[in-house]
């Protein structure tokens, strides 16, 4: 065979730096081969080793008493849920792919990550997505935008799993650089928790799925770039194409083949870095050596190199360690799925991944020192300059404002906080009966019954209490504005707005993934963002009981005009106890009381939360300013009071205080409840805010201030709660009323200056269709 | 009464019908594999939703041909009762069970969401437990839902009384702004001649809990319950 001879040019084509080359011929005691230089510029690629991060996400709380498989040592984190119940989650990027090729690149980022819950043993059971994009005004955005939605509804909806949260942000940093981040949840009962390992010496290795093709060639490596028109237009053919109705086949073949009594010895998916990477790790996981015979792999195209089928992300393809006289099991049951699989390999005792073509060695290399041993970098960090004018910026240099009513109205009409139903009516979000509470809510609630469980084994009693169900509530958050102008609060802010999320519908925090999205950590002004960014989310995390469970690490999100604004975003996943204290957001009855649980405004902020607030975005055109702080005593106790108030049975409906403020989140409170097609539920309300201190006007109405939920209880239970507040030292105060429902729904917030006033179904609509009406008025 | 749920590869609505059926409604209910050539001692077939060999072709277009249709084929010409939603609905058309065809959302987007429906006549084994223009919320999840059919079979289908849910609004006004897909009449549901066969494109198994913020649509399976029993 003709192989490419190893130069220094190949070798950086690779990716691989001078240091590290000198590393691998320490490793190998020789040159590598062109296969073995493949294989190891995808696996110390950023994507698969966290090279440039590891130190960085060893500060992340990742322990607590329900944690059963923690970060880092599987494809997903477990959770123990109590009756012998368990879930998986993780989110994960695929930010560049999407770039490239929005409706592929988003599709395969769902299939990726609903692939890592079921090589779990668990069955994928609900999807979110955390979104960005650049302004929808620009047609490029608009393509990326329609691509990226329509990918991930083909995915999901075919697959049928219901996606059933999410957030969709627009900025311009995210011009030409989207950022897709797909989550997916799945269930199991403790004891089907299924390993990535390739244990026992001697067991046969199966390829089950679909043929491997050239597609995908090194996107791992890919996503470990800056992106450039260049990278983007030569590495089109990296990007991978999903079939979620193959997939579908594969995890009910697998979750099957798992409920084989003693049949699967260890499981992985061939994700990035395809079956590289899902060798050495279950070699290396095990402490075994792992041997493979090329021509045994189902190709779909002719001619393909042993480098082609080692880094190719075919998708939809998991490898199976099965235990030895258990072969027919694996046929028996891929034949009935009508899928194809191949035995291709053996565990050794050798430590070493060595791959075979024709029986001609290509690749030999201790497995543990490749998946283990990828180098770790200390990157350099250093304080941007930028941050001085951030911190100068004073808001007395702002006016404020004198059009409040068209403020609401225009804030509304913002793409970021206006309505998604654009978004989420593409989505299949009620698939499998569970959807308890659907998008468009605060967090949403899934329901964990029998049939959402993977199958038993046969003759296998159920170990779960009959009659059980679960509630399961989750949300996911970002905000790279905060984030660029203080990467630390910033981050804080994240995952508190997630937990309060979460606390508003009545859910107790259990653990958390996170996605790392960043800029070249070569640059130390966006390393340093990286670091400090998640020094505030460890931080958070930790307060919050949300320990991390696992996640992503994306970095090299740069266009040609610079980098992203840093955005970690952060999912949450909540136990809500019982049925009863599953709340919604908007408003339930007339004459029910107003209050607003935390400060009004944060005297103590020079910028009194309106620092890079969406009103002084939007509105003024400002993204500057020093963003609100997060007490993160005061946010835990805001929050700890909402669930206790909940649980007692006192609240009707709870809703958190974000991006466009009180204002914002009142009229919200107003119209989110939508009973079907064109049929959206209004009440008013009659807000006085006279009473409050606040010397500005747009800070009382629009400011971000944090650790703020508003809650609506019937008449008698109002003072239960102001108690209740006063228990956990939190400032509460009734601030109204719900007012009759309808079409003539009025919104109407007193000041000590004036009185404003909205009709309830114009601003409604205004929310409702800002999106559709320019995705749908827009030629593609 | 016996259900039998079919599953193909690609079906996604099968264990919510079999937990409805079952957990919900208390009756006998199985999975009946795509492979199988006899349907058993079912009472009556329910063909769910999802997207039946990846919908690969045209939706529907494969099913059609699986060993398991011949036996519901037949099954359905002595009489029995049959009901397809979704997917289900696209495969009885394209297997001639039932017909029209469903062609892409005219939003040419995939649609999910409640919607409100307009019962038809109560003499069918579908329908007899709702009076006729019983108004039904009942959410929707499809792409390719826009019924369509020549202008002699949608006469035929109004004169014999086959349409049995239209698209309305929540007062049962069957009127545009409530097509979610562009369908010919305001069809989301319809039955053949001898009333023993019905397809709808609304997941009635979705809208059969109240904690899933909708019952109405067990009346659908009710129906087909009370007309077994008292046959």
């Amino acid at each position: 065979m003709n192989e490419p001879v190893i130069t220094p040019e190949l070798v950086a084509k690779h990716g691989i730096t001078p240091e590290e080359y000198e590393n691998i011929l320490k490793i190998l005691g020789r040159v590598p081969t062109y296969t073995e230089l493949g294989i190891f510029s995808v696996m110390w690629s950023e994507h698969c080793s966290y090279k440039n991060t590891k130190p960085l996400l060893k500060t992340f709380p990742t322990r607590s008493d329900r944690i059963m498989v923690g970060a880092g040592e599987e494809n997903a984190g477990i959770i123990d849920i109590g009756d012998n119940l368990a879930i998986a989650f993780k989110m994960e990027s695929h930010n560049h792919p999407s770039a490239v090729e929005p409706f592929q690149g988003a599709a395969t980022g769902v299939g990726g990550i609903i692939r890592d819950i079921f090589t779990m043993g668990a069955r994928p059971i609900c999807a979110m997505n955390s979104l960005r994009f650049g302004e929808l005004q620009s047609p490029e955005v608009r393509r990326l935008f329609r691509g990226v939605v329509g990918g991930i509804a083909h995915y999901g909806n075919c697959f049928g799993i219901p996606t059933i949260a999410g957030e969709v942000c627009f900025d311009a940093s995210y011009e030409g650089n989207p950022l897709v981040n797909a989550f997916c949840l799945g269930v199991l009962r403790h004891e089907q928790i299924a390993r990535g390992a390739a244990k026992g010496i001697g067991n046969p290795v199966f390829y089950v799925g679909p043929a491997t093709g050239r597609d995908g060639l090194a996107g791992a490596a890919f996503a470990s770039q800056d992106l450039t028109e260049a990278s983007a237009e030569q590495q089109r053919g990296a990007v991978q194409v999903g079939d979620p109705f193959m997939e579908k086949l594969v995890m009910e073949a697998c979750l099957e083949l798992l409920a084989a009594k003693d049949a699967v010895a260890g499981i992985q998916d061939m994700g990035a870095a395809g079956l590289t990477c899902s060798t050495c790790e279950t070699a290396a996981r095990a402490g075994t050596g792992i041997e493979i015979e090329l021509s045994k792999v189902p190709q779909r195209a002719t001619g393909m190199t042993p480098y082609e089928i080692m880094l190719s992300e075919s998708q939809e393809r998991m490898l199976i360690i099965v235990n030895k006289g258990h072969e027919a099991e694996v046929q028996r049951i891929f034949d009935k799925w009508d899928l194809p699989w191949s035995e291709i390999g053996v565990v050794t005792d050798t430590g070493r991944m060595v791959v075979r073509n024709h029986g001609e060695v290509v690749a030999d290399i201790p497995a543990a020192k490749i998946a283990n041993d990828s180098p770790v970098y200390h990157r350099e960090s250093k304080e941007p300059e930028y941050l001085n004018d951030v911190r100068a910026f004073q808001i007395s240099s702002v006016q404020d404002t004198t059009t409040a009513t068209q403020d609401l109205e225009a804030l509304l009409a913002v793409p970021t906080i206006a309505s998604k139903n654009w978004v989420y009516r593409q989505y299949d979000h009620q698939v499998r009966d569970g959807s308890v509470v659907c998008p468009g809510s605060d967090a949403a609630v899934v329901r964990i019954k029998a049939d959402s469980l993977p199958m038993l084994s046969e003759g296998q009693s159920e170990t779960v209490p009959a009659g059980t169900e679960k509630y399961i509530a989750m949300a996911v958050d970002g905000n790279g504005t905060y984030v660029y102008l203080d990467p630390y609060e910033g981050s804080k802010t994240v995952v508190a707005e997630c937990a309060r999320n979460l606390a508003c519908t009545g859910a107790i925090p259990l653990g958390s993934t996170d996605n790392l999205n960043f800029g070249n950590p070569h640059h130390p002004e966006l390393f340093y963002q990286l670091k400090e960014s998640v020094r505030g989310l460890a931080e958070a995390c930790d307060v919050f009981g949300a320990p991390v469970t696992g996640g992503n690490v994306s970095l090299y999100n740069q266009n040609p005009h610079g980098a992203i604004d840093p955005t970690p975003t952060i999912a949450i996943v909540g136990l809500v106890e019982k049925k009863e204290h599953i709340t919604t957001q908007w408003f339930k009855d007339e004459g029910d009381v107003i209050i607003l649980l935390g400060e009004a405004v944060d005297e103590g902020d020079p910028n009194l939360g309106l620092g890079g607030s969406a009103y002084l975005q939007n509105r003024k055109g400002i993204k500057n300013g020093t963003p609100p702080r997060c007490d993160l005593k005061k946010e835990k106790a805001v929050q700890d009071a909402t669930l206790d108030c909940i649980r007692a049975g006192w609240v009707k409906s709870a809703h958190d205080c974000s991006e466009g403020g009180l204002a914002v989140t009142l009229a919200e409170c107003c119209f989110t409840k939508n009973v079907a097609l064109n049929t959206p539920r209004f009440t008013g309300a009659q807000v006085d805010l006279s009473a409050l201190k606040c010397a500005r006007k747009d800070a009382l109405l629009f400011g971000e201030t944090q650790s703020r939920i508003i809650v609506s209880v019937s008449p008698a239970n109002a003072d239960k709660i102001l108690a209740k507040a006063k228990e956990h030292s939190v400032p509460a105060a009734v601030i109204g009323k719900v007012t009759g429902s309808g079409k003539d729904s009025e919104l109407s917030i007193r000041l000590a200056q004036e009185t404003l006033s909205w009709n309830v179904s114009a601003i409604y609509g205004t929310w409702w269709n800002a999106i559709g009406s320019v995705m749908d008025a827009a030629a593609h | 009464m016996n259900f039998a749920v079919l599953q193909f590869p690609g079906s996604n609505c099968d264990q919510d019908c079999v937990h409805v059926l079952k957990n919900v409604l208390g009756h006998s209910a199985r999975l009946l594999w795509h492979k199988e050539n006899s349907v058993g001692d079912a009472d009556a077939v329910i063909v769910p939703g999802g997207f039946s060999y990846g919908d690969y072709l045209r939706t529907g277009a494969i099913a059609r041909y699986s060993n398991v249709m011949a036996a519901v084929t037949e099954f359905a010409n002595q009489g029995g009762l049959v009901m397809g939603i979704c997917n289900g609905f696209q495969i009885l058309c394209e297997a001639g069970l039932l017909p029209g065809a469903l062609i892409r959302n005219r939003s040419i987007k995939f649609r999910c969401e409640f919607v409100w429906l307009r019962t038809g006549p109560a003499n069918t084994p579908f329908t007899c437990k709702a009076p006729e223009g019983t108004v039904l919320r009942i959410p929707i999840a499809h792409g390719e839902g826009c019924y369509f059919a020549d202008p002699e079979t949608l006469k035929k289908l109004e004169a014999n009384g086959q349409i049995l849910w239209r698209y309305c609004d929540e007062q049962g006004k069957v009127e545009a702004e409530a097509n979610p897909n562009g369908s010919l009449l305001n069809i989301a549901g319809i039955c053949n001649e001898k009333k023993n066969v019905a397809g709808l494109m609304p997941h009635p198994e979705r809208a059969s809990e109240d904690i899933l913020s909708s019952s109405d649509g067990r009346i659908l399976f009710e129906s087909m319950i009370q007309w077994h029993c008292k046959k």
